[in-house]
């Protein structure tokens, strides 16, 4: 018992310093891209071939290069996952969770999780597993048997901001945004984790809201 | 009878080892394996924006539900960092009001109906957060003030997004 609290300890320590670097969004992304656990952007949104299925989307690894992208990969010890809040106190109620096993990536939920917080487990049994899309071919998706369906790989970065200008305006080179701006994402890539669930798989928030939130977990 | 009493006990051990081993008729079950939290993201841009370098570490291991009372007073402090001149917003909200919102960083969807990043009801592909955002943060009541900020005139993305599933435009 002393040992495995020895050794979470350390890791979360670790995790804390190797943290500094890492972004909570894209706008950090020069000083960690490659990072498998970079999050970049999450979106969620009511599907639009279907009303009754939302849609989630979980980008990681930012700013890739189109000749760094055939190289970039999901990472066998980075786990995805999606929080799902529909209670309103900001504890995950459900999670969809994601786990590349060098081929595929095997995608568990949504489903209660045995715990919350920023330990996890794997829980339950693969809902849907689905071949990571090559760079340059065409998208590969499948669907699970609860229905979700999945798709993994390179995509164009669907974010788009003047970063540099930002930039500039906070170091005090500037006053103000141009008109127009330069989109500093166009051209690149990321990797994308994209999941289309019935929304009856996701129960019914109070206030007819949920809150989400993804995070990306290291194994321990 | 020492032979037999060897004997005995070697197959009592066989059957305690068989029965341990053979469990509901399969293998062992390997032992879980567990995950340690790295990267968070809630809303679009908010932690870049508002979580200054001193604490990025320390936000990405909070979880939501404790993040509010940490963060909403070192959000306010950056709020009016950025825009010192900070009454209210679009939305109506005090500085108080609006940081202790996007303190707990996590995004509010629908269940039904439109999700979209400017009703704060989602955020879909299309949706210009960083519009929405910056608006919110230096466009006072009406979302006209500080015209040099409250807008990077950053509209769409790069390439268009597909019409199905998996939505994401093809990588360059």
């Amino acid at each position: 018992m002393q040992k495995k609290k020895i050794i979470v300890i350390a890791t979360i320590t670790a995790v804390l310093a190797g943290g500094i670097l890492w972004a909570s969004d894209h706008i950090d992304a020069p000083l960690v891209t490659g990072q498998s656990t970079d999050i970049t952007d999450l979106y969620a949104y009511q599907s639009p071939t279907n009303a009754n299925n939302m849609v989630f989307v979980i980008n990681t690894q930012g700013l890739l290069a189109p000749a760094a992208t055939a190289a970039a990969k999901f990472d066998p010890n980075t786990l995805i996952q999606l929080n799902i809040d529909n209670n309103g106190d900001n504890v995950e109620d459900l999670v969809i969770q994601a786990l590349y096993d060098g081929t595929d990536m095997n995608v568990y939920g949504p489903v209660a999780p045995s715990m919350t917080g920023l330990k996890s487990k794997l829980e339950g049994s693969v809902k849907a597993q689905v071949a990571v899309t090559a760079y340059g071919s065409a998208p590969v998706t499948a669907t699970g048997s609860n229905g979700i369906q999945i798709f993994a790989g390179p995509r164009d970065d669907p974010f788009f901001f003047d970063l540099t200008q930002y930039h500039k305006i906070l170091a005090g080179t500037a006053t103000g945004f141009n008109n127009p701006g330069t989109d500093a994402f166009a051209g690149t890539n990321v990797l994308s984790l994209v999941i289309e669930v019935p929304k009856s798989l996701l129960g019914t928030p109070t206030g007819g809201k949920y809150n989400v939130w993804a995070q990306t977990k290291k194994k321990i | 009878m020492k032979k037999v009493f060897n004997k005995i006990v070697l197959v009592a051990a066989i059957l305690a080892f068989a029965t341990v081993a053979c469990k509901k008729g399969s293998t062992v079950t390997p032992p879980p394996v567990y995950f340690m939290g790295g990267d968070e993201v809630g809303r679009p841009g908010i932690a870049t924006v508002f979580v200054t370098t001193a604490f990025k570490d320390s936000f990405n291991a909070t979880i939501p539900s404790v993040m509010a009372p940490i963060y909403q007073p070192r959000f306010q402090a950056q709020l009016m960092a950025l825009n010192p001149g900070y009454t209210t917003n679009a939305l109506g909200l005090s500085a108080s009001a609006f940081t202790g919102v996007l303190a707990t960083d996590v995004l509010n969807v629908a269940a039904s109906g439109a999700t979209t990043y400017g009703t704060l009801t989602g955020r879909g592909l299309s949706d210009d957060v960083i519009h929405t955002s910056l608006t919110l943060i230096f466009g006072g009541p009406d979302g006209t003030s500080n015209p040099g900020l409250n807008d990077d005139h950053v509209p769409a993305n790069d390439k268009p997004f597909l019409s199905s599933f998996p939505y994401l435009a093809n990588p360059w």
